[in-house]
């Protein structure tokens, strides 16, 4: 089973030296696309790989690079920002490829600024990622010390500068919008679209913002190719590639793990993750971070891939899964999520910004046994009302997911801390 | 007042951006490096270099929760309360911490050693719960094993 991302990654080892890389094929798709391969070339190879965002959003890639304006009249500097803001609650699988192999990520970002003609490019890294900051700043210098970065790139006549950005929290920044206010020293307000960061993104100019595991593709896609790229994925998945699975929960071995895009929930939880520790009871799980539908145990053998996951009503968003056992209450782990987007929410628009607080309020009330029978209305009414379409960014929405499947698959428990007045789990 | 060596890593930011007020988030993080937080005299004193008025850097300033506009202790614990810490039983963490240094969340003890703050996913759910001191990463930790953290710091 091939694992380009990983298989350079070992856990509680240093990543591998800009040498190292190099001896290991490091740093090769950089001298192919820039001494073989024009900028229209590696977004046609990218766009026929089926290269999907890794972020969650699951768009093609070089059909997003598409939009960035080219030629010889266009705005500049162009941009290419890389989101390491990974803060979905539930996710933890960029952290993997950050500490594990940053000189991937940044070959990936060149690879890509190239495939725009960015003159810029950034890593919008989170705060708590303080091993991956030291490992991409070491990183960063040693590409330009060899030429990798920095006025003609190894006598291409292509120039890219590098920067480290780190965060100073608020999971909004994970938004690309939101992530571009905060680079220019802005409050994480998300930007009305259009028009669109590949026309005005950073400061006005044309800016792509890629999720890390979504770049740490590409330097394999430009060696191999877009047909071996597609090859990857396995059970006859729509997707392309390898992806990087992660589950948490009381299982026997919480973990992430780079397997071919189109494994089975079951496979997932059961053969990596060792199946739930003993004396639990699998009764759900959010496929992808806490702003995705929960999947239960009817959905065993769904297959984890964008299409798949979208066919049974939920996203495979980051691919992280959180795992709801027998033992813990549902309306606690809503509850729990709620708070967090209520938190997080950045205040801009009114929906999000007095409706989270008012569900996670109604929440905690039916948790703690004072709940009445209406505010199962009041919950399904905002399922609605900050659904698609009635808020600024996809922000509510998202947290509306594990709400919405919560109250369809777990009413029961709902229910039954009405009528109990009472959490069944804790008393 | 700022220190010389404060507005030269200011300025050297400043260098970096296409304008002065793209690096008032730099900024702010120089004088919480320095200070540990950002005081209403340091927030104007910024704020003037940066050509931007004190209510306009303090909008950015308290958007960020990781900017601190109130003193904190010497050593910052951001426990995890997201949702695979949850699971995971984060709360006897909770408890235990608060018990310990008689403090609530957002509270520094007396003796200005810990401020403790809840914060959103640390992003290590595989190693759930987990908690960073003073920028250090701790996972798998049980309440049993906090004293022990807790102890190399002074």
């Amino acid at each position: 089973m091939e694992k380009p991302l990983t298989q350079h990654i070992v856990p509680g080892r240093s990543p591998l030296s800009l040498k190292e890389y190099e001896k290991v094929g490091g740093y090769q798709s950089v001298r192919k696309v820039l001494k073989e391969m024009t900028p229209a070339e590696v977004q046609t190879l990218v766009k026929n790989s089926n290269l999907r965002g890794r972020g969650g959003a699951g768009f093609n890639t070089g059909l997003k690079w598409s939009f960035v304006p080219m030629g010889d009249n266009v705005p500049r500097p162009k941009y290419l920002v890389a989101n390491a803001d990974e803060m979905e609650p539930g996710t933890f699988k960029d952290r993997l490829l950050l500490e594990g192999n940053p000189h991937q990520l940044i070959e990936g970002m060149i690879v890509a600024s190239y495939a725009i003609q960015a003159d810029i490019s950034y890593v919008f890294l989170r705060f708590a990622y303080k091993l991956a900051a030291q490992e991409i700043t070491k990183a960063i210098n040693e590409a330009y010390e060899a030429g990798y970065l920095g006025k003609n790139i190894l006598g291409s006549g292509y120039s890219l500068e590098m920067h480290l950005h780190t965060g100073v929290g608020r999971y909004m920044c994970g938004e690309e919008t939101a992530l571009l206010n905060a680079l220019e020293g802005k409050r994480a307000n998300p930007r009305a679209k259009p028009p669109f960061p590949q026309v005005s993104g950073l400061y006005g100019k044309p800016t792509i913002v890629n999720n890390v595991e979504t770049l740490c593709c590409l330097p394999h896609i430009v060696n191999n190719g877009a047909e071996w790229f597609k090859g990857l994925s396995r059970n006859k998945s729509e997707d392309a590639g390898t992806k990087l699975y992660g589950v948490s929960g009381k299982v026997n071995k919480p973990g992430c793990w780079e397997l071919p895009m189109g494994v089975t929930v079951r496979e997932l939880l059961e053969e990596y993750a060792g199946g739930m520790k003993n004396d639990y009871k699998f009764r759900g799980a959010l496929p992808g971070g806490a702003s995705t539908d929960f999947l239960v145990e009817e959905h065993l053998d769904v297959k984890m891939d964008y299409n798949s996951v979208a066919a049974v009503g939920s996203r495979m968003g980051t691919g992280t899964m959180i795992v709801l056992d027998d033992q813990t209450c549902p309306v606690g782990f809503v509850q729990n999520l709620q708070h967090f987007f209520a938190q997080e929410s950045c205040g801009f628009c009114t929906p999000c910004r007095e409706g989270l607080p008012w569900v996670e309020k109604v929440l905690s009330s039916i948790d703690s046994g004072t709940g009445k029978q209406a505010d199962m209305n009041i919950l399904d009414f905002h399922t609605k009302y900050l659904g698609p379409g009635n808020t600024f960014c996809a922000l509510a929405p998202g947290a509306m997911e594990p709400l919405q499947s919560a109250l369809k698959y777990f009413r029961e428990d709902f229910e039954r801390h009405i009528h109990e007045q009472r959490c069944p789990w804790r008393s | 007042m700022l220190t010389q060596e404060e507005i030269h890593q200011i300025e050297h930011e400043i260098s970096l951006v296409p304008h002065k007020k793209a690096a008032c988030i730099e900024a702010l993080k120089v004088v919480q490096q320095h200070r540990g937080w950002v005081s209403d005299e340091d927030l104007k004193a910024t704020a003037a270099i940066l050509d931007m008025t004190p209510d306009e850097l303090d909008s950015v300033a308290t958007f960020y929760n990781l900017i601190f506009r109130r003193p904190v202790g010497r050593h910052v614990i951001l426990l995890c309360d997201s949702i695979s810490c949850w699971v995971m039983g984060y709360e006897g963490l909770r408890e235990h911490l608060m018990q310990k240094l008689s403090i609530k969340y957002g509270e520094t003890t007396p003796d200005g050693r810990f401020t403790l703050l809840p914060n959103v996913c640390l992003g290590t759910c595989d190693c759930a719960p987990a908690l960073m001191v003073g920028g250090d990463l701790y996972q798998n930790v049980s309440p049993e094993q906090l004293d022990e953290i807790l102890s190399k710091y002074n």
